[in-house]
C-alpha cells in the first residue's frame, strides 16, 4: 500500500511529466484561461519565435479586466483598454483559440465563466494569468495563477516548470449561523492565519462547514486563497460538485460522465494524510465580517470597532495599522456600524455569482416591503459575473428587485473591483465592497475598501453606513 | 531566442550604483499590448527632459554612444520591481550585454530569460572597462561568451564567470519554453497516458 495521500498530493502526482533530483517539476496544465491583460505579451513572443499554441482546445479566452459595463454598444472609450480588448481578439483569432467576446451572452470574470461552462472539472491543473485563479479550486481543480513568462510557457507547451508546495488544511466545523456567508467564512480564516499565513501552502479546505456549502460559496472561499497567502485552494469534490457541473456545455457528455465521477470520487485526501500545517475553526462562531483597513487580514465582526494601534504590542504592525486608519479615514474606537458610506458594489469574481445576486437581492427585497431603498447618499452597484448570471437573475426578476430598491444593474465584468475601466472610486470616497482586496488605491486612487458579503454591501448601501445585516429581520 | 555567441560593440559607460526598474523604465509604460517597443521609454527620466526633449549629456544621447549595445554601470543594477519590462525595454532597445560588480536578484534571472547577457565583473575590472568606454566610439569591446573572455579595445582581455546552466541557454538561444520543447516527447508519451487515464479531458 502507498502511503495515505492528500488531493493536492494526488493531483499533482497524476501531472508529473518529469521531476529533477532538485525538486523542480514539469507539471502538465489541463485548462488555461486567458484575459486581455496578461496575455499580449505572450501571444506577442510566441509570433516572434515562431511558436503555435500547442492545444488551442485546452485554453478559452475572455476580456474581462478592460470591459465597459454599461452602454456596451458604444465600445471602449479609453484607447489603451480598448486596444488590449482588440488584440486578445486578434490573438485568437490568429492562433485558434476560443474567445468569448464582449458581445458574446457567455463573456463575463474569467474565474466566474470556467466554472459556468464546465471548463473547470475536478482533478485537473488549471492556470491563468490571474492571482485569483485559485477560485477554480472549489472544484477539485489544482488552479494557479500565473505571470506572463508562464502563460506563454504553457501556451506554447501545455506544462510548467514548479515546485511542489506544502499541505495545509483548514478545517472548518459546524454551521454558518443565520446572516453568515462564505464570504464571512474566508474573511474570518484570513483574520485567523493572516495574510501570510498560506506563504508556501497548497491550502485543502475541509469540515462540515465547508461540505454545506454551494459550489458557489466554495469557490467564494478558494478564491480568496491567495488573500491568505497561498498559491491555490481545494476542495474535495462531492455529490454537490457532480450537481453542478452535470450538463454544463463542457463537461463530460453522457456515457463519459460516470467514468470522470468515479474518478472524481477516488481524489478525496486518504485517511491518515498528513499536512504540513492544520488550522480549525468553529463555524458557528463566526458573526458578519468586514475590514477597516488595507489588508484582508484587517478585519472585525461588523459589531466591532475600528482597533486601536496603541493597543498592538509590535511596532512595524502597530506603524501599519496607523497608516492604514490614516488612509481610511478612521479614528480608532469607532463603532463599525457607525462608518458612513459614498458607494457599494456588489461583484467581482469573489461574489458575482447567482447566489451572491440572490442574497443582495432578498436584502433590497426586504427593504422594499419596508418602504425603504438605497440611503440617498450613497451609489450603489450591481454587477454580474457573467452574461449568464446575468440572464438567469432577470428571469428570477432579480433585476426589477435592485431596480425598484435604487441599485444600478449593469453589464458583466470586473468592474470597479480593480478600477482598470470607467467604474472608479474617487479619492476619499468609502465603499462596501464584495470584492476581494481593499489594498490603497483598489478601487481607485484614494478610494477607501471595505471588504463585505453581498448580504452586507446590500444592507449598507440601504442604511447608508456599515450594518448589520441580521438587524433587518 | 536569439543566440548570443560573440559580440563586438561599442559599450557606453553609466556609471551609476543602484539602477532600479522604476529608472530602466518608469511604470507609466506597462500599460502596453507588447514587450517590444519598450526600448524608446528606456531610461525615460534619465533620458529626456520634462518637455520630452532628449537631454543631450545623458550617455545614450551622445552620438558616439548612438549605437551601443553594451552598458557598463555600478552595482546592483536593476534592484526594485519584478517587472519584465525592464530587460524587455534593454533588449527593444538593442542593449545586448550588462556589465557590472553585481545585479538584483529577480532583474538577473528576467534578463537570461530575454536573451540579454549580464556579467557580473571585481569593481577593478568594471573600473578598466568604464575608463575604456569613455573613450567613445572607438573604444570597442568584444564579448565572447563561449571562451568567457571580454577583450577591451587596447587587446586587454578580462575573463569572466558564468553559471554554465545559463551559458548553455544563451549559446543554443534556449529560453524556458525552448527547453521545455525540447522534452516534447516526454510530453507526448505523458499525454497519450493522461487520454487514457482521463478520456474525458
Ligand atoms: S474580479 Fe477582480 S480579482 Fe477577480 S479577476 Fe477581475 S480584477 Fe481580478
Amino acid at each position: 500500500m502507498s502511503a495515505p495521500r492528500t488531493l493536492y498530493d494526488k493531483i499533482w502526482d497524476a501531472h508529473v511529466v518529469e521531476e529533477s533530483e532538485d525538486g523542480t517539476a514539469l507539471l502538465y496544465i489541463d485548462r488555461h484561461i486567458v484575459h486581455e491583460v496578461t496575455s499580449p505579451q505572450a501571444f506577442e513572443g510566441l509570433r516572434e519565435s515562431g511558436r503555435k499554441v500547442l492545444h488551442p482546445e485546452m485554453t478559452l479566452a475572455v476580456p474581462d479586466h478592460n470591459v465597459p459595463t454599461s452602454d456596451r454598444i458604444k465600445g471602449i472609450d479609453d484607447e489603451e483598454s480598448r486596444i488590449q480588448v482588440e488584440t486578445l481578439v486578434k490573438n485568437c483569432k490568429d492562433f485558434g483559440v476560443e474567445l468569448f467576446g464582449m458581445d458574446d451572452i457567455r463573456q463575463g470574470i474569467c474565474h466566474v465563466i470556467g466554472p459556468e461552462q464546465g471548463f473547470t472539472l475536478p482533478g485537473t491543473t488549471l492556470i491563468c494569468g490571474d492571482s485569483h485563479t485559485a477560485t477554480h479550486g472549489a472544484f477539485g481543480a489544482l488552479a494557479f495563477g500565473v505571470g506572463t513568462s508562464e502563460v506563454e510557457h504553457v501556451l506554447a507547451t501545455q506544462t510548467m516548470i514548479q515546485r511542489k508546495s506544502k499541505n495545509m488544511r483548514v478545517t472548518v466545523n459546524g454551521a454558518l449561523p443565520l446572516g453568515c456567508t462564505a464570504k464571512d467564512m474566508i474573511l474570518a480564516i484570513i483574520g485567523k492565519i493572516g495574510t501570510a499565513g498560506g506563504t508556501g501552502c497548497v491550502i485543502e479546505f475541509a469540515g462540515e462547514a465547508i461540505r454545506s456549502l454551494s459550489m458557489e460559496g466554495r469557490m467564494t472561499v478558494c478564491n480568496m486563497t491567495i488573500e491568505g497567502g497561498a498559491r491555490a485552494g481545494l476542495i474535495a469534490p462531492d455529490e454537490t460538485t457532480f450537481d453542478y457541473l452535470k450538463g454544463r456545455p463542457m463537461s463530460p457528455k453522457a456515457g463519459m460522465w460516470e467514468t470522470a465521477v468515479a474518478y472524481w470520487k477516488t481524489l478525496a485526501s486518504d485517511d491518515g494524510a498528513t499536512y504540513d500545517i492544520e488550522v480549525t475553526l468553529d463555524a458557528s462562531e463566526i458573526v458578519p465580517q468586514v475590514t477597516w483597513g488595507t489588508s484582508p487580514e484587517d478585519v472585525v465582526p461588523i459589531t466591532g470597532a475600528v482597533p486601536n494601534p496603541a493597543n498592538e504590542p509590535d511596532e512595524n504592525r502597530r506603524a501599519k495599522m496607523q497608516r492604514s486608519l490614516e488612509y481610511m479615514g478612521l479614528e480608532a474606537g469607532t463603532a463599525m456600524r457607525d462608518i458612513r458610506i459614498d458607494r457599494a458594489f456588489i461583484g467581482s469574481c469573489t461574489n458575482s455569482r447567482i447566489e451572491d445576486m440572490r442574497a443582495a437581492a432578498a436584502v433590497a427585497q426586504k427593504a422594499i416591503e419596508k418602504g425603504r431603498h438605497v440611503a440617498d447618499t450613497v451609489e450603489a452597484m450591481v454587477v454580474p459575473g457573467s452574461g449568464l448570471v446575468k440572464e438567469q437573475a432577470e428571469a428570477e426578476g432579480l433585476d426589477k428587485i435592485f431596480i425598484e430598491a435604487g441599485f444600478d444593474w449593469r453589464e458583466p465584468g470586473c468592474s470597479m473591483c480593480l478600477a482598470m475601466n470607467a467604474d472608479k472610486l474617487q479619492p476619499g470616497e468609502r465603499c462596501a465592497s464584495t470584492s476581494n482586496r481593499n489594498f490603497e488605491g483598489r478601487q481607485g486612487p484614494g478610494g477607501r475598501t471595505h471588504l463585505v458579503s453581498p448580504a452586507m454591501a446590500a444592507a449598507a448601501a440601504i442604511a447608508g453606513h456599515l450594518a448589520d445585516v441580521r438587524d433587518l429581520d | 531566442m536569439e543566440k548570443f555567441e560573440k559580440l563586438t560593440a561599442v559599450a557606453a559607460p553609466l556609471p551609476l550604483v543602484n539602477v532600479d526598474t522604476d529608472m530602466i523604465i518608469p511604470a507609466r509604460f506597462l500599460k502596453t499590448i507588447k514587450r517590444t517597443g519598450l526600448g524608446k521609454s528606456l531610461f525615460y527620466t534619465l533620458r529626456f527632459d520634462e518637455q520630452g526633449k532628449e537631454r543631450p549629456d545623458f550617455v545614450l544621447n551622445k552620438p558616439a554612444y548612438k549605437a551601443a549595445q553594451i552598458l557598463v554601470t555600478g552595482n546592483n543594477f536593476g534592484c526594485g520591481s519584478s517587472r519584465e519590462h525592464a530587460p524587455w525595454a534593454l533588449a527593444d532597445y538593442g542593449i545586448k550585454v550588462v556589465i557590472a560588480p553585481d545585479f538584483a536578484d529577480i532583474f538577473y534571472n528576467n534578463s537570461f530569460k530575454n536573451g540579454i547577457l549580464l556579467i557580473k565583473l571585481p569593481q577593478e575590472d568594471v573600473d578598466k572597462l568604464m575608463e575604456d568606454a569613455e573613450r567613445g566610439a572607438n573604444a570597442t569591446v568584444t564579448v565572447d561568451l563561449e571562451n568567457q573572455e571580454i577583450t577591451g579595445p587596447d587587446g586587454g582581455v578580462i575573463k569572466f564567470d558564468i553559471d554554465p546552466f545559463k551559458k548553455h541557454c544563451l549559446l543554443n538561444g534556449l529560453d524556458d519554453i525552448g527547453l521545455t520543447m525540447q522534452k516534447q516527447d516526454a510530453i507526448k508519451t505523458y499525454e497519450e497516458k493522461h487520454k487514457a487515464e482521463q478520456p474525458w479531458l
